[in-house]
């Protein structure tokens, strides 16, 4: 399935990718009203070190551990897409204590939040993607890892 | 066509449904009897103390939708248990009388709470243990705005009950024997913080001590000291249901033996979850790792192996993922002393710990309390064995962060060019 895949040769460090998730998972239709000084909760995320940047979201692997360390049953595969179900989340964190790529977040709500691939907000398609100047996140096929 | 396997699960727990998803990954046809004592479709038990609190409801407990065992081709005894196991005869007998054969066993039977002897309390009328769905409802009666609750047990059961209690009952005291609470998951530093916490938000802690005897709804307690209290919850703690392989001759520790195909000693028997005894890959030594995840995970390899399958569980380690009033600890692997050969790595802030524990070049263990982000990336090195001389450490200590792997690691971690 479709993947977001990331280049750290190509990724500038702008963290555009970090601002159109947040909007993009916003439900709000201003980006200025979505974000503008507000703490901001994005689903992807860059790590730098001066030399290097890239960015890391999930990875929706094909037997997610997050997905059956879940202890509430809100996190589910859907076609692929590893998903979260905010009514049935409990903000425990076992999924944050479990995920190897360290990429399920606290939202500020008390629950978690994690990279749907766009696909349950109205983008569609991942937003970081989209937003990347440089081509450093890209959504493609590359099979199944490991 | 060679005769159906008839696959027979007792208990009907989270490990259940795990054993349950096993089996059909590789049988999609064998008949499967599921023994449920308790008279409900498999439920997040954990999820118990979020019911007090509002957080759930039991009609969103369900861990699986409504047509589970229906699309799952089981057949679900509720309310029977299972009596004893004849291993020669491959039948286990429930308490109907009735005799289920199978060719292939899994005991899913959990636990049960711990409680020690104390005189006088069978004069405690509102009383009630606090680990299933029956338990947070036998409580639920009992609170009222003005009740004083005692919970006996500092333990995760025991405060989260307190968590889900305290906006619900005017005072929550709790007690442990241990001298600071989370004792099986926190060091006393770790422990202190989260105390300092709990204490902030309204609960008062009696540690160190014991219950003596009960005179009516007075508790005395070893040191002297009394506390009055309308409603007791007692969460010391609990043991492993094994009678059903212990009887039948079957290995048992704290638990049910299993090896990492999690077969018991007894032909086609195989156990899974808190009843089991599996190997803890983070020291080496088989524990019982009562934690939901490890529940499910040891399930299905059951019952992938069950229905013929070859599925080993090998890196299953302890952790626990546990927050109270906002405040979250999240906790994995073993923690060794310097006497035992460990080193501990730590940095503190306000109200907040990340105690990082390596032997031997591997990290072992963690505490993190406070600022959890990421912890995932620890535990995996845990899991994993990763040669910590393979990353940069020092980077590590201060974050998760995958700039310690380096560009080729990275790369392979995720699926690409990085």
């Amino acid at each position: 399935m479709k993947r977001v895949y990331v280049n750290e040769d190509w990724c500038l460090g702008c963290h555009l990718c970090e601002y159109n998730c947040a909007f993009a998972n916003s439900g709000v239709s201003d980006m200025a009203k979505a974000l503008k000084n507000k703490p901001i909760f994005p689903r992807i995320r860059v790590e730098e070190d001066g030399k290097i940047s890239y960015a890391v979201s999930c990875r929706h692997c094909e037997d997610p551990i997050c997905v059956r360390s879940c202890i509430s049953g809100a996190l589910s595969v859907k076609d692929g897409a590893v998903c979260i179900d905010r009514e049935r989340c409990v903000g425990c964190l076992t999924c944050v204590l479990v995920c190897p790529y360290g990429a399920v977040s606290q939202n500020g709500d008390g629950v978690v939040q994690k990279c749907e691939l766009c696909l349950q907000n109205s983008f569609g398609a991942p937003a970081c993607v989209q937003g990347c100047p440089n081509r450093a996140i890209v959504y493609e096929e590359r099979g199944e890892a490991e | 066509m060679s005769k159906q396997k008839r696959y027979v699960i007792v208990g009907n727990g989270v490990a259940a449904a795990g054993c349950i998803e096993g089996i059909r990954s590789v049988d999609p046809d064998g008949p499967i009897t599921v023994v449920s004592a308790e008279p409900y479709p498999v439920y997040c038990r954990p999820l118990i103390s979020y019911c007090l609190e509002g957080k759930a409801s039991p009609e969103r407990m369900n861990y699986r939708p409504a047509d589970f065992y229906e699309t799952n081709g089981c057949a679900v005894r509720y309310g029977e248990k299972a009596l004893s196991l004849d291993p020669a005869g491959h039948t286990v007998s429930l308490d109907g009388g009735e005799v289920l054969p199978y060719d292939a066993l899994c005991v899913c039977t959990g636990s049960s709470p711990f409680v020690p002897p104390m005189e006088g309390l069978d004069g405690v009328e509102k009383k009630c243990t606090f680990l299933t769905l029956d338990d947070m409802k036998t409580l639920e009666t009992f609170l009222t705005p003005d009740a004083k609750v005692l919970i006996i047990g500092a333990g995760l059961i025991g405060l989260k009950c307190a968590e889900g209690l305290r906006d619900r009952v005017a005072d929550i005291a709790v007690c442990d024997l241990a001298d600071r609470v989370l004792s099986s998951i926190l060091d006393a530093d770790c422990a202190k913080i989260m105390q300092e916490h709990l204490e902030r938000n309204g609960l008062r802690f009696l540690l160190g001590d014991s219950v003596e005897r009960f005179d009516g709804n007075v508790a005395h307690f070893r040191s002297g000291k009394t506390e009055a209290f309308d409603v007791l919850v007692l969460a010391v703690g609990v043991r492993a249901n094994l009678a059903l392989v212990k009887d039948a001759g079957g290995e048992t520790g704290r638990g049910v033996a299993v090896d990492t195909r999690m077969r018991t000693t007894l032909p086609d028997v195989y156990a899974a979850g808190d009843c089991a005894e599996g190997l803890d890959s983070s020291c080496g030594t088989r524990r019982v790792l009562a934690i939901l995840p490890n529940a499910y995970a040891q399930g299905r390899t059951a019952g992938k192996n069950m229905a013929g399958g070859s599925d080993e569980l090998t890196d299953a380690i302890p952790m626990n993922a546990i927050g109270f009033f906002g405040l979250h600890a999240l906790t994995a692997g073993s923690y060794y002393t310097p006497e035992q050969g460990g080193e501990v790595y730590e940095e503190r802030g306000d109200g907040k710990i990340r105690r990082l524990f390596t032997k031997d070049g591997l990290l072992t263990g963690f505490i993190l309390i406070g600022d959890v982000e990421r912890a995932g990336i620890y535990t995996s090195l845990i899991r994993k064995k990763q040669p910590l001389a393979e990353l940069d450490f020092e980077l590590l200590k201060k974050s998760p962060t995958f700039l310690a792997f380096g560009k080729e690691k990275r790369g392979h971690f995720f699926g690409g060019v990085v």
